[in-house]
């Protein structure tokens, strides 16, 4: 795929490059994370993890992944 | 005396101390500090995972959430709305729905800001959380607070991470008296006896962080501050003598040589 049709995302603050059409499943597959411990935000939406693999990722989406850290 | 069972949103719980996880040198630390605790209730964060840095420790690595209450903050909100957002994302990790609720109004003392604090309590409750809600020792606004749906009221002994202990003692007892409610103590104390006398003037819990994490010895102090609550709770059961400014011997006079 030539870079030129990638589409520019950002993803908890950085840029990111994905193919057109990426689903927020394979975003997440990609990053490695554990559906079970994170939530997820698409433009400041909260996304359901059961339908992530029905969403598709559009050009300047903005996603948040969030999980637990330490905290009082 | 038989204790009644501690109980949070009809949920009952053995120990009295719940525990922050934050401010550990590492996860193992804070585990092994919690363990030592007795605590099955802690605190903790909703951030952004680090998507740089796939293989960094996570907390629920350490932590099980299916043996240790998990009770998502809302640390650095300073708005009803941030609060909100945090608390909906926290949910939806893994349907947490018993939340502390912590809105700031200064980033130097850390104190709440009551009012969006009781807004954000309002709009929590109407949405299904069970609110446990960090505010200032103010009895009025507790009040507020109860009406509003909290399920919990823990005012502040000083300062978050101050280590000053109760600074105001009468505005407990007056909260104490005027709520049946869950009164948790949440900030501020510094040592073991400031859990004691929190629990002496007839609170339900504390919620401690900075004093077990920053101490020299987290894991030693963690069971200081549980057996001080133990201690505390007990005294406070027990029905303490009142004071008197004379002295009142122990040994009788009769058969005095």
């Amino acid at each position: 795929m030539n870079i030129k049709n990638k589409i520019k995302i950002t993803v908890n603050g950085k840029q990111m490059q994905v193919i057109p059409k990426f689903s927020l499943k394979s975003l997440i597959t990609k990053l490695e994370m554990p559906l079970n411990k994170i939530a997820i935000e698409l433009n400041k939406i909260i996304i359901d993890k059961k339908k992530i693999s029905k969403i598709q990722l559009k050009k300047g989406d903005k996603i948040e992944i969030v999980h637990f850290i330490g905290g009082g | 005396m038989i204790d009644k069972k501690f109980k949070i949103a009809n949920k009952k719980f053995k120990s009295r101390l719940i525990v922050g996880t934050g401010k550990y040198k590492s996860f193992n630390e804070c585990a092994k500090a919690i363990k030592s605790s007795g605590a099955e209730i802690v605190t903790v964060a909703v951030r952004r995972v680090n998507i740089s840095n796939k293989n960094k420790a996570r907390l629920m690595d350490y932590i099980d959430p299916k043996k240790i209450t998990y009770l998502p903050n809302t640390a650095g909100c300073f708005t009803a709305e941030d609060a909100i957002r945090t608390l909906r994302l926290a949910r939806e990790i893994g349907g947490w729905k018993l939340v502390k609720l912590e809105v700031l109004g200064d980033k130097k003392n850390l104190f709440p800001e009551m009012i969006e604090t009781l807004r954000s309590t309002e709009l929590l409750t109407k949405e299904g959380f069970q609110v446990m809600v960090y505010c200032n020792d103010d009895p009025l606004m507790a009040k507020r607070l109860e009406s509003a749906g909290a399920v919990a009221i823990m005012p502040l002994a000083a300062p978050i991470g101050s280590g000053l202990g109760i600074q105001n003692k009468v505005n407990i007892k007056i909260i104490r008296k005027q709520t049946k409610l869950p009164l948790i103590i949440d900030a501020g104390l510094g040592q073991a006896s400031d859990a004691s006398i929190a629990m002496e003037l007839g609170c339900d819990g504390v919620l401690i962080n900075t004093a077990i994490a920053k101490a020299k010895n987290p894991i030693q102090m963690a069971e200081a501050m549980k057996l001080a609550v133990i201690s505390g709770r007990k005294s406070f059961l027990s029905g303490r003598i009142s004071p008197n400014l004379l002295g009142s011997a122990s040994t009788t006079n009769k058969g005095i040589i």
